[in-house]
């Protein structure tokens, strides 16, 4: 063990975590069962919200695609992908993630792990239930609640066991320094619950007058990737930067700086969702300006996963890990910063009501979460199963359609959605030309969306044959190539 | 940033005060707000709606109307909702009041319907345009509500409510109807009774649209 340099002595937090391998390797099998559950169910849901997805989008331009049947129409298949990818795939897969690094950061083998496999089959069984709601017109068209108030307490008790065993983790974590990612770790795990349970008691079970719901509504699903997501990104982040290239941290005080900002200001900006809407004028000038201050906590962390990586970009050439988890990155810091101009009301104007909404959301929950996700998975399932990704090709073939394909759709829908806007804005234009501007690009996302759901197809035959443990046993990790230098300490993936 | 709960409480505040401004706020007094009396019909504003549009705004929900529709005319100059005719005015808070859910809407792939009873009153063109919006529109890229149809032999006399209009491929067979289900009108009802046109004093007209 090297003596900690003059840095590390100063910040002593700036690393993820110490522990010899073989406590890791016995706090990793702890993790085995729930981790690898949340993992499966995840994927299935991601190949089931991704095909509900490109439904939705052939749907738009082909209105009489599969249009006989009452539960394969637009206004149910498109509630029921987002449902499908937001709670089946994104919130169990960063559960997952979540309770891996909460292990690994607490220093301790996770506890009660039966609690951990209860939650996910309810929280399956929760999800299945309100998916299958949503197909049969029960959805109640409450954007990112759309599950029938019959499947959302199976939910909340689901979510209430990980709450209550996330507390524990960290009461009984081994005593000495609480690492960035556990910042946020702890602060979405409670977040989390705070959310969803507020607007569920007052637009779901006890519904409160019209005027003021719209409020509420994107006050939680705009926290729902502010609070919930975005930190556990981020703690993924912070996590596997430094640990797949091997140096700490570039500063202890831009993670504390970016951490409180992003809490402060991110809670505030659900209103910039109703710019113009039937809402007091200082609660949506509340939000304009809190996506404004966004810039301190998007830009913070930006500088600080750059300045640690800076001089060992040369990794992404042959960690799978990485190069998912910087593209991650670097689309957090784009999307963060589209966010906060699309809350500026000139622009908001002409881009709220169109296609440029969705491509933004897709860089986010795709381009930023998802890619983060799968990194992390590349990571963490080899230490679960005790077996390496059989085949790197098929991994960059994974990294290639996503990143292609999110590119392509998020350009897309950026650009028909600019003209679509500017056609509903000019008086002199007709609504069909903002339709016949849009189409093109629609048929471009349509695309993407088969591009996509290949990259996913390829991951989830991958992930299987880990389960499975096929292919023949490798000597080391699935890399993209030899790195040029490296000890067996600083090859993490 | 060692001392856990410290940081327990920091999350806690930061979270708490969007809450209070966010949701607290909105629900204790926009969730508290009344509706006013109309002194020129003796009735109240927001008028109220019929128990089958009530009905109806079940239907739009489950159908998913709001993923393409909008509800909302933003004001000017800000926007040109009003200049393109979305609706005489800005809506405004008062205006969701007889809503179960208020369908304010994110998405204009088909146009805002604040206003849409006014625009559009006739009952049997609503009928038409679920049925197969292409028998009115023909560049619509709205899908075909068919399934809150029912296209039955005609017994004797032509039921009073088939569907009128209908042409092309979509039109029903010779000696056939069609006939719109309970939903149907209902959600019929609905969009009928969607007009934000009446005047309130915190909404008012602009004088030039």
């Amino acid at each position: 063990m090297n003596s900690p340099s003059l840095l590390s002595s100063l910040n002593p937090s700036t690393e993820p975590d110490a522990l010899d391998s073989i406590e890791r390797a016995e706090i990793d099998a702890s993790t085995r069962i729930p981790v690898l559950l949340f993992f499966a169910s995840a994927i299935f849901w991601l190949l089931v919200g991704s095909s509900l997805g490109l439904v939705s989008a052939w749907k738009m331009t082909n209105p009489a695609l599969l249009d006989s049947f009452s539960w394969l129409t637009f206004g149910r298949l498109r509630p029921a992908h987002l449902n499908a990818v937001i709670y089946g795939w994104a919130t169990p897969a960063a559960i997952g993630v979540g309770l891996w690094l909460t292990a690994r950061l607490c220093r301790i083998p996770l506890l009660h792990s039966k609690l951990l496999i209860s939650a996910a089959i309810i929280w399956n069984l929760g999800i299945l239930l309100g998916i299958c709601g949503i197909l049969i017109g029960d959805g109640r068209s409450i954007e990112w609640l759309e599950f029938p108030a019959y499947s959302t307490p199976i939910l909340f008790i689901a979510y209430a066991f990980i709450g209550i065993w996330t507390i524990i983790m960290f009461r009984f974590r081994k005593p000495g320094h609480i690492y960035v990612s556990q910042w946020y770790l702890f602060a979405a795990f409670l977040w989390f619950p705070w959310l969803y349970a507020t607007a569920n008691i007052l637009l779901v079970w006890q519904p409160v007058q019209g005027p003021a719901q719209g409020a509420i509504n994107w006050w939680y699903a705009h926290n729902v990737l502010g609070l919930w997501f975005t930190p556990i990104g981020l703690a993924a982040a912070y996590y596997f930067i430094p640990k797949v290239i091997g140096r700490p941290i570039h500063s202890y005080y831009l993670s504390i700086l970016g951490f409180w900002s992003l809490a402060l200001f991110y809670s505030w900006n659900g209103m910039h969702h109703l710019i113009g809407g039937p809402f007091p004028a200082w609660m949506v000038s509340a939000s304009v300006v809190a996506s404004m201050m966004m810039f301190i906590p998007v830009i913070t962390t930006a500088i600080n996963h750059h300045m640690t990586m800076r001089g060992h970009f040369e990794s992404l050439q042959w960690s799978p890990t990485l190069r998912f988890i910087v593209f991650g990155a670097v689309s957090y810091t784009v999307v963060s910063l589209q966010g906060s101009s699309m809350a500026i009301p000139a622009l908001n104007t002409i881009t709220h009501f169109t296609d440029y909404t969705i491509g933004h959301a897709h860089l986010g929950l795709y381009a930023f979460f998802t890619m983060i996700l799968f990194g992390s998975m590349y990571y963490i399932v080899p230490r679960l199963v005790g077996w390496e990704w059989p085949s790197a090709t098929l991994i960059r073939w994974h990294f290639w359609l996503s990143a292609v394909g999110i590119l392509l759709m998020v350009g897309a829908l950026t650009l028909g959605g600019l003209l679509q806007g500017l056609a509903l804005y000019d008086v002199a234009s007709t609504f069909r030309s903002s339709l016949e501007f849009a189409n093109p690009f629609r048929v471009l996302r349509g695309i993407s969306g088969f591009i996509l759901l290949a990259g996913q197809l390829v991951f989830a035959f991958l992930f299987v044959q880990m389960l499975l443990k096929l292919g023949a046993p490798k000597k080391g990790p699935a890399l993209f190539t030899k790195p040029a230098e490296q000890t067996n300490d600083t090859v993490a993936i | 940033m060692n001392k856990l709960p410290l940081i327990f409480v920091g999350i806690f505040l930061t979270f708490t005060s969007a809450w209070i401004g966010l949701v607290a706020y909105p629900t204790l007094n926009l969730g508290e707000m009344q509706p006013l009396p109309d002194e020129e019909t003796g009735g109240v504003l927001p008028p109220t709606t019929s128990g089958l549009a009530v009905a109806g705004q079940k239907v739009y929900a489950s159908s998913g109307c709001v993923y393409c529709h909008s509800q909302q005319v933003r004001w000017s100059p800000l926007s040109t909702d009003i200049a393109k005719g979305l609706g005489p005015r800005q809506t405004v808070a008062r205006d969701y009041l007889r809503e179960k859910v208020a369908f304010l809407g994110t998405m204009r792939t088909g146009p805002d319907l604040s206003n849409i009873g006014a625009r559009q009153p006739d009952t049997n063109w609503h009928h038409q345009h679920l049925f197969e919006p292409r028998t009115v529109t023909d560049w619509s890229i709205m899908p075909s509500y068919r399934y809150l149809y029912k296209t039955q032999k005609i017994e004797g006399q032509p039921s009073s409510d088939a569907v009128q209009g209908l042409r092309g491929p979509h039109a029903p067979k010779l000696g056939y109807e069609v006939v719109p289900s309970e939903e149907a009108k209902a959600l019929v009802a609905y969009l009928l009774s969607l007009k934000k046109n009446y005047k309130l004093p915190e909404s008012p007209e602009p004088s030039e649209p």
